[in-house]
C-alpha cells in the first residue's frame, strides 16, 4: 500500500511538472514580446531592453524556465544593484501589470475562490444527493416530479442568469440579502459578513451542480436498488431503512466521491462566471483579468495551479475509493 | 397444519403497459419438515415469482397476489399474503431463508463476508454482536470453508462462485429457519461445484429437518434431491407427483416433453435433441383452453376439440399424482411411459 501510494504521488508530481513545462512552452511562443508587455505607451526601447533582461526573457526558453522552476523552490530575485527586488519562494514569476509578485496576487485571490467552491460545494452535495435520493425512494410520485423540474431548470439554466436573477430579485428588489461593498471578509474575523458575501454566489453556483448531482443519484440509486445484493439484505429481513441507508447508500456512495471531488476541483481553478457576476475577487477573475491584459506570468501560474489541483484531487479521489470499495484495494 | 409451508391457490398478477400479466395462476403446493419439494419449469414459467411471493418480496404496490401462503411460525401460522408488511419482514431470515441464483452478485461487495453473515443474525436478534460474530464462523465451518475466522474477514471478491454459494447458504442458515426456498442455487456453477453444492444442502437439511422448496430447471438436480416435484407451465401447475412418478411416469405432455429433451450419457451421438416446438404463450394473453395446447402433439387423443376450448383441472386417479390434462389418464398412462422409454433407449 505505500508502495503504491508513493508511486502514485511520484507520478502525480511528474505529471504537474510536465504540465508546468507545456504551459510555460506555449506562452513562451506567443507571438508577444513579454518585455515590451511590461511597460505601457511611453515606452522607450532602452526601457523594454533593460527589463528583457532585468526579467530574464533574453536567455533561452530552457534557462528562462529553469530559473522559474527554481524561483518556485528559492524564491527569485529580478535586477541587480539598488533597482533589484524580489519575490520570495514560492515565487511564481513577477507581473508588471500589477506590480506585485504573482505568488501574492495568487494568495489574495484563493481564499476567496476556495471560500466559493468549498460553500458551493457542501451545498450542492446536500441538495442534490438529499434530493436525488428523495426522488429515488418516491420514484413516478409527486416528490420525483418536482425533482425533476428541479433538475430540468438547474441543467437548463445559466449560472449568468440565475446568478443575475438572485442578485436582482433578492439583493435589490427584495433587499433580503444586502450587497455587501466592503468586498472579501475572511470567515474568522466576520462570519455574518462572510456569510452574506457569499451567499448568493454559493447558491448559484450549487443549483447547476446540484441538479446535476440529484439525476446522478437518482440514477445510480435505482440501479443499485436492482441489485441482487439489495435482494439480499432485504431476504435477510432488514428493514427498508437499513437496505437503504447501510446497504443502498453504501454502494452509491463510492461513484459520487469520484465525480464530486473532480468537479471540486474544477472549481478550484476559478468560476469565472460566477465570480464575475458577484464582482469576487477569486482565481477565476484574476485568470480572466490577466489574460484581457495578456499578463503571462499571472497566466501561466494560474493555468499550472488549476492543473495541478485536477492532478492532486484525482489522486485524492483514487484513495478514497480504495477506502470505500475493498475491491480496489490492493494487497 | 402438518406442511411448514402450504400454499393455497396463489394468484400473482403484474399489471403492466400491454395489460395484466398472469404470472401465477392457482398455484397450490405444501413442503412439510425434512422434505424437498422441486418446482420445475422453464424460463417465465412463475417459478420465481412463486418464490419471491413466499418470502414476500413482492412489492405490494405493484403486484396483485390472492390466495394464501401459510408458514408455520412456532405454534402460530401467518399468512404472508394477508399479514402486515412488519410481520412478514420478521418471519424472513428466521423463519423462511432464501438462496438466490447467482453467488456472484448476491453479496454485498462492500462489507465483509462475516459481517454479512453476522447482519442477518443480528436483525433478528439485537445487540448481540459477539454471539452473531461466533454464530457466522460456525457457519462458515458448516458449509465447509477452511479457516472461517481467517475467511469471515475478507471481502466476496475474494471468494470463487462455489464459495460464495455456501456463504449464501450459511446466510440463509443463520436462524435455523424452517423453511428454505433455493431458487435455481447451482445454476450459475459448473458441474462439480453443483454437486458439492447439492450434498451439502441435503446433509444440513437432515441435520436440521428443513422443509426445501427448491425451484430450478435442471431435471437432472430435480432426479438428484427432490421428494415431490410441481412442474410449472405458463404460471400454473401441469402435473405433481413424487419424483419417481414424475421421471418414469409422467401424466402431462408438457412434463414428458421436458423429460425427452434431456440429453443422454450412453445415446446415440448422431441422435439429435427433442425440443419442444414452439414458444411458450404470452402470459397476457393466454390461449382460452390448455396453455400448451398450441405445442402439444397429442391434442388429437383429446375428446373432440377439448383441449383449445376448455382449461383442463388439476386431477388424477391417485391423489399423490395429479395432472391437467384433457386426455383419458388411461390413454396417457400407458403410451406416454412407453414413449418415453422408446426416447430413452
Amino acid at each position: 500500500m505505500v508502495q503504491f501510494l508513493t508511486r502514485r504521488v511520484f507520478y502525480a508530481a511528474l505529471t504537474i511538472l510536465i504540465v508546468s513545462m507545456v504551459v510555460y512552452g506555449i506562452f513562451s511562443i506567443l507571438p508577444f514580446d513579454p518585455a515590451a508587455l511590461t511597460c505601457g505607451q511611453r515606452c522607450t526601447p532602452q526601457i523594454i531592453e533593460g527589463n528583457r533582461i532585468k526579467l530574464g526573457f533574453d536567455q533561452p526558453i530552457y534557462l528562462q524556465y529553469w530559473h522559474f522552476f527554481l524561483g518556485i523552490f528559492a524564491g527569485r530575485t529580478y535586477g541587480s544593484g539598488t533597482a533589484a527586488f524580489s519575490c520570495p519562494a514560492p515565487s511564481f514569476g513577477y507581473s508588471f501589470n500589477e506590480n506585485a509578485c504573482v505568488t501574492n496576487l495568487l494568495a489574495e485571490a484563493l481564499p476567496v475562490t476556495l471560500s466559493l467552491a468549498l460553500g458551493a460545494f457542501i451545498l450542492w452535495i446536500v441538495v442534490g444527493v438529499g434530493l436525488g435520493l428523495i426522488a429515488a425512494k418516491f420514484r413516478g410520485k409527486i416528490p420525483d416530479t418536482a425533482s425533476s423540474v428541479f433538475v430540468l431548470l438547474g441543467t437548463s439554466l445559466p449560472t449568468f442568469v440565475t446568478g443575475l436573477a438572485l442578485l436582482i430579485w433578492v439583493s435589490i428588489k427584495w433587499k433580503i440579502i444586502p450587497i455587501t461593498l466592503s468586498g472579501y471578509v475572511s470567515l474568522f474575523n466576520d462570519p455574518v459578513g462572510f456569510l452574506t458575501y457569499f451567499i448568493l454566489p454559493w447558491i448559484t453556483l450549487a443549483i447547476a451542480f446540484a441538479a446535476f448531482y440529484t439525476r446522478f443519484t437518482r440514477a445510480i440509486v435505482l440501479e443499485t436498488l436492482g441489485e441482487d445484493y439489495i435482494r439480499t439484505a432485504r431476504a435477510k429481513g432488514l428493514t427498508e431503512r437499513v437496505v437503504l441507508i447501510k446497504h443502498t447508500l453504501r454502494s452509491v456512495l463510492a461513484p459520487i466521491t469520484t465525480s464530486a471531488g473532480l468537479d471540486f476541483a474544477g472549481l478550484i481553478g476559478g468560476a469565472i462566471i460566477t465570480e464575475t457576476i458577484f464582482n469576487l475577487p477569486g482565481l477565476g477573475r484574476l485568470t480572466l483579468r490577466s489574460v484581457f491584459e495578456f499578463d503571462l506570468p499571472v497566466v501561466v501560474a494560474t493555468t499550472i495551479l488549476a492543473a495541478a489541483v485536477v492532478i492532486v484531487m484525482n489522486l485524492v479521489v483514487d484513495m478514497l475509493y480504495a477506502v470505500l470499495d475493498p475491491r480496489v484495494r490492493l494487497q | 397444519m402438518t406442511h411448514l409451508l402450504e400454499i393455497t391457490d396463489l394468484k400473482v398478477a403484474f399489471p403492466t403497459d400491454d395489460g395484466l400479466v398472469q404470472a401465477v395462476d392457482s398455484v397450490s403446493l405444501s413442503v412439510g419438515p425434512g422434505e424437498t419439494v422441486a418446482l420445475v419449469g422453464e424460463s417465465g414459467s412463475g417459478k420465481t415469482v412463486t418464490s419471491l411471493s413466499v418470502i414476500g418480496l413482492h412489492n405490494r404496490k405493484v403486484a396483485q397476489l390472492s390466495g394464501s401462503i401459510k408458514i408455520s411460525d412456532g405454534d402460530e401460522i401467518v399468512d404472508i399474503i394477508s399479514a402486515p408488511d412488519e410481520q412478514v419482514r420478521s418471519l424472513r431470515g428466521r423463519v423462511v431463508s432464501m438462496i438466490f441464483q447467482d453467488p456472484m452478485s448476491s453479496l454485498h461487495p462492500f462489507y465483509r463476508i462475516g459481517d454479512q453473515l453476522a447482519e442477518a443474525y443480528l436483525v433478528h436478534h439485537p445487540k448481540k454482536k459477539k454471539e452473531a460474530m461466533d454464530r457466522a464462523i460456525e457457519m462458515l465451518e458448516l458449509v465447509d470453508i477452511s479457516e472461517p475466522a481467517l475467511r469471515a474477514r475478507e471481502y466476496p471478491h475474494q471468494f470463487s462462485g462455489g464459495m460464495r454459494q455456501r456463504v449464501m447458504i450459511a446466510m440463509a442458515l443463520m436462524n435455523d429457519p424452517k423453511v428454505l426456498i433455493a431458487d435455481e442455487p447451482t445454476t450459475a456453477l459448473d458441474v462439480t461445484v453443483q454437486a458439492q453444492i447439492l450434498t451439502l444442502l441435503a446433509d444440513l437439511q437432515k441435520k436440521l429437518n428443513m422443509g426445501i422448496l427448491l425451484i430450478t430447471h435442471d431435471l437432472g438436480v430435480v432426479a438428484q434431491v427432490a421428494d415431490r416435484v410441481s412442474v410449472m407451465y405458463a404460471g400454473r401447475i401441469v402435473e405433481e407427483g413424487g419424483v419417481d412418478d414424475i421421471f418414469y411416469n409422467p401424466l402431462a405432455p408438457y412434463t414428458l416433453g421436458l423429460l425427452k429433451s434431456v440429453p443422454r450419457i450412453g445415446g446415440e451421438s448422431t441422435q439429435r435433441l427433442t425440443a419442444i416446438p414452439g414458444q411458450p404463450p404470452s402470459l397476457i394473453t393466454l390461449p382460452t383452453g390448455c396453455a400448451f395446447a398450441p405445442r402439444c402433439p397429442y391434442v388429437s387423443l383429446a375428446p373432440d376439440g377439448s383441449c383449445a376450448k376448455i382449461r383442463p383441472d388439476l386431477l388424477g386417479a391417485h391423489p399423490d399424482h395429479l395432472s391437467r390434462c384433457h386426455i383419458p389418464e388411461s390413454v396417457r398412462d400407458i403410451s406416454f411411459a412407453a414413449e418415453l422409454k422408446g426416447a430413452r433407449r
